[in-house]
C-alpha cells in the first residue's frame, strides 16, 4: 500500500516485481471461483495484475510480444478482485465508474501501457511461468518477473485521471 | 484463361500474414514520424517515439508489432481470366493464414463462435471479401485487424434530410467515445452509401489505402482533411494521454447508395496499423 499512496495520475513509472496476467477468459473463470467459494490460482493481497493475452515466444524468449489489452472488458470482474486486495492493474482504456469507486474505497492503481510497444514490452519480462488455467492458451494466468517496466499512472488513490485532465488540457 | 496454383496462394498468405504483423507499412511509419514532429504534448511525443522502437525491434528480430495479431481480413481483386487449379481458393487462403499464424509465432484469436468461446486453434477461418476485376491477375490485400479498436466502430443509418452534417458529428462522435480504448493515434476508415452492410465493408476497405494518401475525388479528400482537423482537436492525443495528435489519417469511401440512404460506418485501427499486399 505504501507503494501507490506516493502516486498521482501522470506519473510515468517502472514497474519491478511480479505480475500476473489475466484478460477475460481468466477473469470470468475468477468470477465463478469466487462465486463457487473456491481458492483462486494465486493471493491477490498485495498484487498486480496486467491484462494481456501474449503471443507465442520465439526460442530463447521468455514470453512473446505482450501489449496491454483493453481495459474496460474486465470491468464487470474487476470490483471483487480489488475488493479482495488487489493493488494495481495494468491495461488500456477507460475504467468504468463502479471500478474507479471501488479502486479508491479498497486502494489499487490502474496503470496504463501502450499496447503498439508489444515487443519491447516482452523484454522487460525476464520469467514467465503459466501457473493456472493452462488450456486458455494466451488468456491462461502467467506469472511475470518483470523489469523495469514502462506505464503511466492512468487512475491514482484521490480520484486523478490522466484520460480525463489529458484530454481536457489538449481539447482546442 | 490463366491458371495459378492453390498452393501458390498459400504461400503468398503465408508470407503476408508474417510480413504485416512484423513489418509495418513504409507510409504508415512516415505518417507517425510526422505525427511525432507535430505534437505538442510531450508524453504524447514519448509514446510515438516508443512505438517507432517498437516497429524497429518487431521488424528486426520478425516478432508481432502487437500481440493481438488480429483477424485475418483479405480483399481480394480476382481477374475473371483467373482459374484457379488444385484447390479451393478459400480452403488455400485459410492454409496460408494455419501456416503463417504458426510459423510466424503470432497470437491465434479466433474462437468458434460468439457463443462458443473455443479458440479454433489457428486464427482461421480468415475472412475474406472478393472482388471480380478484369485480366488475368490475382491481388490479395491483408488487413491485420486488432479487436480492441474493431470494438469501438460504429455504424448509423442517417436520412438524406441529415444529411453530411449528421455523417460529420458521427464520426467525430465515435472518436470521442471511443477515447483511449481503441489505441490512438489512430487510422480511420469511413464508408458511406450502399445498403448497410456495404458502408461497413467500404469503411474496412479504407484502412487498406496506403496511410494518408487522399481520395482521387477532391470533395471527399477535403472532407478528410476536415475531419482529420476535428479529430486531432478533441485532445485524446497518443495512447489517451492527451495530445494533438489523436488521428495519423481518415480515409473516406463512397458508393452510389439510395434516394431515402445515407448510411456511414467508421471503422477504426489502432496505432498498430497492418496491412500489405501481394499479385500473383
Amino acid at each position: 500500500m505504501e507503494d501507490i499512496e506516493p502516486l498521482r495520475a501522470g506519473d510515468i513509472v517502472r514497474l519491478s516485481g511480479v505480475l500476473y496476467t489475466a484478460r477475460d477468459a481468466a477473469h470470468a473463470r475468477m468470477k465463478r471461483e469466487i462465486e463457487a467459494d473456491e481458492p483462486l490460482p494465486f493471493d491477490l493481497e498485495g498484487q498486480v495484475v496486467y491484462f494481456t493475452g501474449p503471443a507465442p515466444a520465439r526460442p530463447g524468449h521468455a514470453l512473446g510480444p505482450a501489449g496491454p489489452t483493453t481495459a474496460s472488458r474486465m470491468d464487470p470482474h474487476s470490483p471483487m478482485l480489488v475488493e479482495r486486495g488487489l493493488r494495481g492493474m495494468v491495461g488500456k482504456g477507460s475504467r468504468s465508474e463502479a471500478v474507479l469507486e471501488a479502486m479508491r474505497e479498497h486502494g489499487c492503481v490502474y496503470f496504463g501501457a501502450v499496447e503498439g510497444t508489444a515487443a519491447l514490452l516482452a523484454d522487460c519480462v525476464k520469467e514467465a511461468e503459466v501457473i493456472a488455467y493452462e488450456d486458455l492458451g494466451a488468456e491462461a494466468i502467467h506469472r511475470l518477473f518483470v523489469e523495469e517496466f514502462p506505464a503511466v499512472v492512468v487512475n491514482d488513490l484521490y480520484g486523478g485521471d490522466l484520460y480525463r485532465e489529458g484530454r481536457e488540457r489538449w481539447r482546442r | 484463361m490463366r491458371e495459378i496454383a492453390a498452393n501458390s496462394i498459400t504461400e503468398a498468405v503465408r508470407d503476408l500474414c508474417i510480413e504485416a504483423n512484423t513489418r509495418l507499412p513504409r507510409e504508415h511509419l512516415a505518417a507517425l514520424r510526422r505525427a511525432l514532429g507535430a505534437e505538442e504534448s510531450e508524453l504524447g511525443r514519448e509514446v510515438i517515439e516508443r512505438l517507432l522502437e517498437n516497429a524497429e525491434v518487431a521488424r528486426e528480430r520478425c516478432v508481432a508489432f502487437c500481440q493481438d495479431t488480429g483477424y485475418a481480413v483479405f480483399f481480394v481483386e480476382l481477374g475473371s481470366e483467373v482459374r484457379i487449379s488444385g484447390g479451393d481458393i478459400g480452403a488455400a487462403i485459410d492454409e496460408g493464414v494455419r501456416r503463417g499464424y504458426d510459423e510466424g509465432y503470432l497470437r491465434k484469436s479466433m474462437v468458434k463462435s460468439p457463443i462458443d468461446r473455443t479458440n479454433t486453434g489457428d486464427n482461421t477461418p480468415a475472412v475474406v471479401y472478393y472482388e471480380p476485376a478484369p485480366g488475368d491477375g490475382l491481388k490479395l490485400t491483408m488487413l491485420v485487424k486488432g479487436a480492441g479498436c474493431d470494438n469501438m466502430s460504429a455504424l448509423e443509418m442517417f436520412t438524406p434530410a441529415e444529411g453530411l452534417q449528421a455523417m460529420k458529428r458521427f464520426v467525430v462522435e465515435t472518436i470521442e467515445r471511443a477515447g483511449p480504448n481503441a489505441s490512438p493515434p489512430l487510422t480511420v476508415g469511413v464508408g458511406i452509401g450502399g445498403p448497410f452492410e456495404k458502408a461497413a465493408v467500404l469503411a474496412k476497405k479504407a484502412l487498406t489505402r496506403p496511410s494518408g494518401e487522399p481520395n482521387p475525388d477532391p470533395e471527399l479528400a477535403g472532407l478528410e482533411r476536415e475531419l482529420l482537423d476535428e479529430i486531432n482537436a478533441t485532445g485524446i492525443g497518443p495512447a489517451g494521454y492527451g495530445g494533438t495528435q489523436t488521428a495519423l489519417a481518415v480515409h473516406v469511401e463512397s458508393f452510389p447508395t439510395h434516394i431515402a440512404a445515407f448510411p456511414v460506418a467508421v471503422n477504426l485501427d489502432c496505432h498498430s496499423h497492418r496491412t500489405a499486399s501481394a499479385e500473383l
